[in-house]
Order: structure tokens, then C-alpha cells, then sequence
């Protein structure tokens, strides 16, 4: 299996953010320590630094999403980036134009950062392997893959809800099988060095040997969630289900859906989280997601500097890198 | 013509024969080991000292993509990379374009691989027709035209009523059956092995179960009506172990294994290798080892290329919509030889595996060099290391994982019905 992790340059410094896997902890922590420098940017009257002016950022979407595409958009433009919106699933692919064509085009215009969401797990590595030198490539989601971005999000509200990540238990709920977000979060945490991840799923919604992945399997919720400091609800992936994995969601609610009372099993203070679209009534009870203890405006909230600091590090190496040599 | 190659260690596993000694080819045919028959004078010498000397070998899948995807690979190009693996029968699965469901195809084939002179070709006919798994299909006429027997190709047939049909006409004529044990269903939209890997790469994985449900399925299938079935490329150690005892039950099964599957596992894919995108999958190291055990049990009597080249487009996409296969004539023997020196497997066996056990699979007259047969022979270096790269590859998809191996072994000359096709320059 191949050991380097190429998407660091040749002093270590990220130049692509594709997956959390195989990063140092110390890596992710200065992301986070980055993102709070962000987080008070929108604070300000101006709410702009310079970091990425003159540079080009493409939101390369071949899956289509609104909440993820804004908020890259949004950070590019606070780091004045200028930002192309390109929604691939209805433009030049649909012609017949392969993945590689599409991506050598938008290089010959001069681009210098790719974030890229698509539908199969692998493509933004397969990106990332055929740029030019000086892109680069944030993964924006792949497949059942990687969205690596949302997990530092949940792990940047993590710590300023928790503080430290150490003694924390935490629990990812629900459809852990098509989730790029629970693999990436499952590695920013067991990274991070959190005391316990759990799964919590029927076993139509787990993928094969989870175990591997470093968390402890659960199928009752009741038992999954006693003494968690977070709970992760995922959302049901309809739109991935091929094939029946669950009878209903009447009955997904009933076992696995966060209500007030499946909540008190955990800690008393532990907080609620959820990557959304959240589907109310299926995976999580409106009183708990409006609830004290949920902190799911917070994520969105996060998600803008966490994407800042992501985007500033990655095209920081280049930016040094170009500085060096001038 | 007439040929000796002189001093060589012959390699016949056929006849158990192992000694150094001369071998006298005249009129395609071979006519003495040892001394040469009366009269017999030599056009040509070819000197084997210190090398082998041992049948062609005989490939039971290999894809030459013509008719219909010449821009892959055509018979001219996959001819001449197989007569330098040493590689002098091939058999073509019937996924052509048009499929070989007609005689005209078969024809066709073997026009144009009678036109590059370089190996035999052998087709296996499609099992329904248009390999759409729905109607049986003219079976005798393709036996009559040639065909080695029949397959599906790729294409699992899903609905059971369909392969004992398939199984019992086949049955009447005589037919082998070629089966690719893949239940579609529990397939689903699988890419890779499901295991720890596919679970981390988030590809979604064909479990093994794919596999041996469909080998149990085709069991009980080939025990009611009897036919002759070979099931291609086994991946799981499970199915070795069914058609194990298949056999003990004395069904009348054979089994084949990539030489992939001997040596790659799912940790190969690694970071969406598309290079080890392969059907059935790479599977784990268990499953690897029990290929392994089976080929030298002899419940896997034959090891193949499943050669699938490609153009390198086909490659280049995200992992799932790549196409799949390797181009693998050309590791065929040294991956196989390389298993003389990790197993207890001898030479002659594991020539076996690569001559006589798949000619008889196919019903091949071929694969031996016993007095009389044809002469496909060639001639090995079993000291020449290579490293596999772009100038050493003459197949014209440059698809395979082996890239950068150090391999032990090559052909130097391949003389396909007593014409020399190939020859190494040193």
C-alpha cells in the first residue's frame, strides 16, 4: 500500500485537502487554530482579508449542493479570491466530455484551486493526481468517500463546545455505510485523539469490518449513547439506497431516531450534531434538533472559517513556494 | 522446415518428462527428443543451453477486443505480444462486437488470426444469445464452427431457469460450459472487494458471498443435468473449497485463477489504483492464499491471463467508472514461474497449469511435446531478469499493475507449429 501522502508538498505543508486519513494530528490542530483566527473575520465591519487576492478559486460541482458550494463560496470570496461557479452535471460531461477534458480546460484558464464535489469516491485524488503543479485540489465530497472539510467543521465546534478532545466519548448514529462524512469524522476524531468513537446502526448501514476504522460497533441506540459527550446523527441517504436496507422510516424512527428521551442516556451536557439536510421526524425529533442542546446552526456557522483556513493553507504553500523563488 | 533446438532442459509435463536433452521439429510437427531420426538435417539450430524447453502455453481467457474494439487492442497486436509471453493457444470469450454467436464471427476471428500467423485462436461461443441471458443459444452450430465450448462472458445469467436450460442443451451435445460465478444481485453496484479497504475507500464492495452463492447455485445446476463446467477465475477461498468437494463428489468441474489473483490483494488498490480495477476483484490475503492452496491441491487445475487491454483512457477516470481488467499475457509465465520458488509447486507443475491441464479444459490437441504433436514449443530464460515498463510491453494496452516489478524468466523463442514466431533479441 502506498505510504506517501500526496497531499502534502516536500516540507509536509497540505497542498491538497482530499481525506483526513493519514494527516498528523498536529496538522488537523492547526487547522482548527487557523479556522478561530477566521471565525472572527465575519465578525468585522469588512468582513474580507487578502490572503487569496488575484488568485482564482472553481467550484467544481458534479453532484449537486447547495449548502456546501455557498459556504466554499463564501470563504473564497472572504479570502477575495475570485470564485467560478461550474456545475458540471449540466454542462460540458453531458456532451460527452470526459473528466480529464473538463479539468484540463478550466486549467488552460488559468485557475489556480479546484474544490470538487462528484458521485464516485476517488475522483478528487484522481483530480488532485492530474493538475498542474500549482492547483490545488480541495475535496468538497466523494462519493461514500470523503467530505474531509465537514469533519473539521464538526471537530472545530467539537472543541469550543468541549474544549479538550481527549476525554470525550462520541457517537455517530445512523447511515454510516453511504456517509463520506462519518469516514472522514471517524478519522478527524480517532486523529484528534477523542477516548471513544462509536457507530450506532442496524447492520444494513454499516460498511464491512468497520471495526478497522478504529470505532466500536453498536445497534441499540439506547446502549450506543450512554455516556456520550456528542452525538453525530447522520442523515438516511435515500438517494445512495439501492436495494431494500431498512422496512421504513417508521420504524428507522422508533430504533434509531434522537428523541428527548433516547438523549437523556447520554451525558447530561452532551451536545447534538447533525451535518445536515436533516430529515425531522426520520433521524432526529424536532424538539431535539430546536433543542438547548443542539448545536446544528453552529456547524453551518463554523463551516465558513473552517473552509477559509483549509483554502489559506493549501494555496499558502503555494504562495510561499512562489515567494521563495521570486 | 526443420528445426533442433539443441541442449535444453525439456519441460513436458504431459508425458512427466524432465531431462536435458535435443528436440527435432520437422513439418509443424515434433518428431524426436534425443537423438535426431534418421536422416534428419537441421535448417535451423536454435541453442538452449541453460534454458527450457517446454510446450506453449495455452491461455484460457484472453480478450484480443476484435471485432468491435479495435481502438482497445486487435488480433494482430495481442497475437504478437502473446507469441513473445510464450503463449501460443488462446481462447476468446465471446463478448466481442458482434458477440461470437455466429458462426460467421468465429470465422472471422480466425481468418484474422490466420492472417497474423502468430498463435492459434480459439473462440468460446456465447452461451445466450447476444449474451442478453435470455435465450439459449445455437450451440451445436457453434461447436460445429469450432468453438472450445460456451460462456457468458461477464454477464452472470440471474435467472436460473435459463442456465439449466443452458446447461442441459449444452449437456446434449457435449458442450463445456464455461461459468463466471457472480450472483448480480448481491454484486448490486460493487467495484472492489468489500472488506476493510472498500470500507475506508468508500468504494462499494462485492462480497464473497457473490461468488459462492452463484458457485453453490451452479453446482446444484450442473449436478441435475450433468453438463462439463469450468468456472473462470476464482477469487474466493470459499468457492475453491465448494468446488473441491464438488469434485470429490465427482462431478465433472475444472476451475481456472488468473495469475493476478495469485499475487495482488485488495490492499492493492490501495489509494484507487484503477491499474487493480479487475473482475472478479482482488479479494484478501486469505482468499489469496486459498487460490494458492487450491492450485496446488489441483482443485484449480489451470492458471490464466484474463488478459484485458485497454487504451489508456479507459483507465482515467475516478475508480469506479474505470473500465475493468488487466493487460496480462505478457506476466503470464514469469508470475506463474515466480510461484515454482514461493510454493512447493515443481516446474512440471506448474507447466501443467499453463499447457496440458487447459488444452484438455478446451479440448485442445495441444500442449505437449510428446512425438508427433504439434510444435508449439518454446524456449525460456529462466535466469533473464526484466523489469516490466513501456519498452518491454508489446500488447497495446499498457493496463497492469505490475509496472516497475522485477520479473524472472522470458521467452526467447516461440515456434508456433514448428515456424519460429518469435525471438528474443538479447
Amino acid at each position: 500500500m502506498s505510504v506517501k501522502n500526496f497531499q502534502l508538498d516536500d516540507q509536509g505543508r497540505l497542498r491538497h485537502f482530499l481525506t483526513i486519513e493519514g494527516l498528523k494530528r498536529q496538522m488537523l490542530v492547526d487547522i482548527l487554530d487557523t479556522a478561530e483566527s477566521f471565525s472572527g473575520v465575519v465578525d468585522q465591519a469588512v468582513k474580507k482579508v487578502p490572503l487569496l487576492r488575484g488568485k482564482t478559486v472553481v467550484n467544481l460541482f458534479f453532484e449537486s449542493s447547495t449548502r456546501t458550494r455557498t459556504t466554499f463560496e463564501l470563504a473564497a470570496k472572504r479570502l477575495s479570491a475570485d470564485v467560478l461557479n461550474i456545475n458540471v452535471a449540466v454542462s460540458a460531461t453531458t456532451k460527452g466530455e470526459t473528466l480529464l477534458d473538463t479539468l484540463h480546460n478550466l486549467q488552460a484558464m488559468h485557475c489556480d484551486m479546484f474544490v470538487v464535489r462528484h458521485a464516485e469516491s476517488g475522483a478528487a485524488h484522481f483530480i488532485a493526481r492530474h493538475v498542474a503543479p500549482h492547483i490545488s485540489v480541495i475535496n468538497a465530497g466523494d462519493g461514500r468517500h470523503a467530505h474531509p472539510t465537514q469533519a473539521m467543521l464538526d471537530a472545530f465546534t467539537i472543541r469550543r463546545c468541549k474544549g479538550d478532545f481527549y476525554p470525550l466519548n462520541v457517537a455517530i448514529v445512523g447511515d454510516i455505510l453511504h456517509s463520506r462524512v462519518a469516514r472522514s469524522q471517524i478519522h478527524a476524531l480517532t486523529t484528534l485523539g477523542v477516548n471513544e468513537v462509536r457507530v450506532i446502526a442496524p447492520k444494513t448501514l454499516l460498511p464491512k469490518d468497520v471495526e478497522t476504522l478504529g470505532v466500536h460497533v453498536y445497534h441499540d441506540l439506547k446502549q450506543g449513547l450512554r455516556d456520550v459527550d456528542v452525538i453525530i446523527m447522520l442523515r438516511l441517504q435515500n438517494e445512495r439506497m439501492q436495494g431494500q436496507l431498512l422496512p421504513s422510516e417508521h420504524e428507522y424512527f422508533q430504533l434509531y431516531g434522537l428523541t428527548e428521551d433516547t438523549l437523556a442516556y447520554a451525558k447530561p451536557d452532551a451536545i447534538v450534531m447533525h451535518p445536515g439536510p436533516i430529515n425531522r421526524g426520520v433521524e432526529i425529533d424536532s424538539q431535539v434538533a430546536d433543542g438547548p442542546r443542539s448545536v446544528i446552526l453552529q456547524q453551518v456557522t463554523h463551516g465558513t472559517a473552517v473552509r477559509m483556513a483549509v483554502m489559506s493553507m493549501c494555496m499558502g504553500s503555494h504562495i510561499k513556494a512562489e515567494g521563495s523563488t521570486a | 522446415m526443420r528445426i533442433t533446438i539443441a541442449n535444453g532442459r525439456i519441460l513436458d509435463p504431459a508425458n512427466k518428462f524432465d531431462q536435458r536433452s535435443d528436440l527435432h521439429i520437422a513439418s509443424g510437427r515434433i518428431v524426436a527428443i534425443g537423438a535426431a531420426p534418421a536422416g534428419f538435417t537441421p535448417d535451423q539450430t536454435i541453442d538452449a543451453r541453460e534454458r527450457l524447453v517446454c510446450p506453449g502455453l495455452v491461455d484460457l481467457s484472453a480478450r484480443l477486443r476484435e471485432p468491435g474494439y479495435e481502438h482497445k487492442a486487435t488480433i494482430a497486436t495481442e497475437t504478437r505480444a502473446a507469441a513473445a509471453a510464450g503463449i501460443t493457444t488462446l481462447a476468446c470469450p465471446p463478448d466481442t462486437q458482434p458477440v461470437i454467436d455466429t458462426p460467421a464471427v468465429i470465422k472471422l476471428i480466425r481468418h484474422r488470426a490466420e492472417e497474423a500467423g502468430k498463435a492459434r485462436v480459439v473462440c468460446l461461443g456465447a452461451a445466450t444469445q447476444g449474451l442478453k441471458g435470455e435465450r439459449i443459444s445455437e450451440m451445436a452450430a457453434l461447436k460445429q464452427a469450432g468453438c472450445a465450448g460456451i460462456s457468458n462472458s461477464l454477464i452472470p445469467i440471474a435467472n436460473p431457469l435459463v442456465m439449466r436450460r443452458i446447461m442441459e442443451y449444452a449437456a446434449t451435445f457435449d458442450i463445456t460450459v464455461f461459468l463466471f460465478a457472480e450472483d448480480p444481485s448481491l454484486r448490486n453496484s460493487g467495484c472492489m472487494h468489500e472488506g476493510a479497504v472498500s470500507t475506508r475507500l468508500g468504494l462499494p464492495g462485492i462480497p464473497e458471498a457473490a461468488e459462492t452463492v452463484a458457485v453453490a447455485r451452479d453446482l446444484a445446476l450442473i449436478a441435475d443435468t450433468g453438463v462439463r463446467a469450468h468456472f473462470c477465475r476464482l477469487s474466493s477461498s470459499k468457492a475453491v473449497q465448494m468446488i473441491a468437494r464438488a469434485q470429490y463428489d465427482g462431478l465433472r468441474v475444472s476451475a481456472d485463477v488468473s495469475a493476478h489473483h495469485l499475487y495482488l490483494t485488495e490492499m492493492d488498490v490501495a489509494d484507487f489504483n484503477s491499474q487493480c480495477h479487475v473482475r472478479p476483484p482482488l479479494r484478501n490475503q486469505r482468499d489469496m492464499i486459498g487460490l494458492r492452496e487450491g492450485l496446488i491441491s489441483g482443485v484449480i487445475s489451470a492458471i490464466c491471463s484474463d488478459h484485458q487491454p485497454h487504451e489508456n483512457d479507459a483507465k482515467l477516470a475516478p475508480f469506479r467508472e474505470t473500465g475493468s481488467g488487466i493487460s496480462a499475457l505478457e506476466t503470464l509465465l514469469p508470475l506463474s514461474l515466480r510461484l515454482a520458488d514461493e510454493t512447493n509447486l515443481s516446474l512440471l507443475d506448474i507447466l501443467s497449469r499453463l499447457t496440458i491441464e487447459p488444452a484438455r479444459i478446451l479440448g485442445l490437441d495441444v500442449g505437449t511435446l510428446g512425438i508427433g504433436a504439434i510444435a508449439d514449443v518454446i524456449v525460456v530464460d529462466p535466469n533473464h531478469y526484466w523489469t516490466i515498463n513501456r519498452d518491454s510491453w508489446l500488447s497495446r494496452g499498457q493496463n497492469t499493475p505490475f509496472t516497475g516489478w522485477d520479473l524472472k524468466g522470458r521467452v526467447t523463442h516461440t515456434l508456433f507449429e514448428g515456424r519460429l514466431v518469435h525471438e528474443l533479441n538479447a
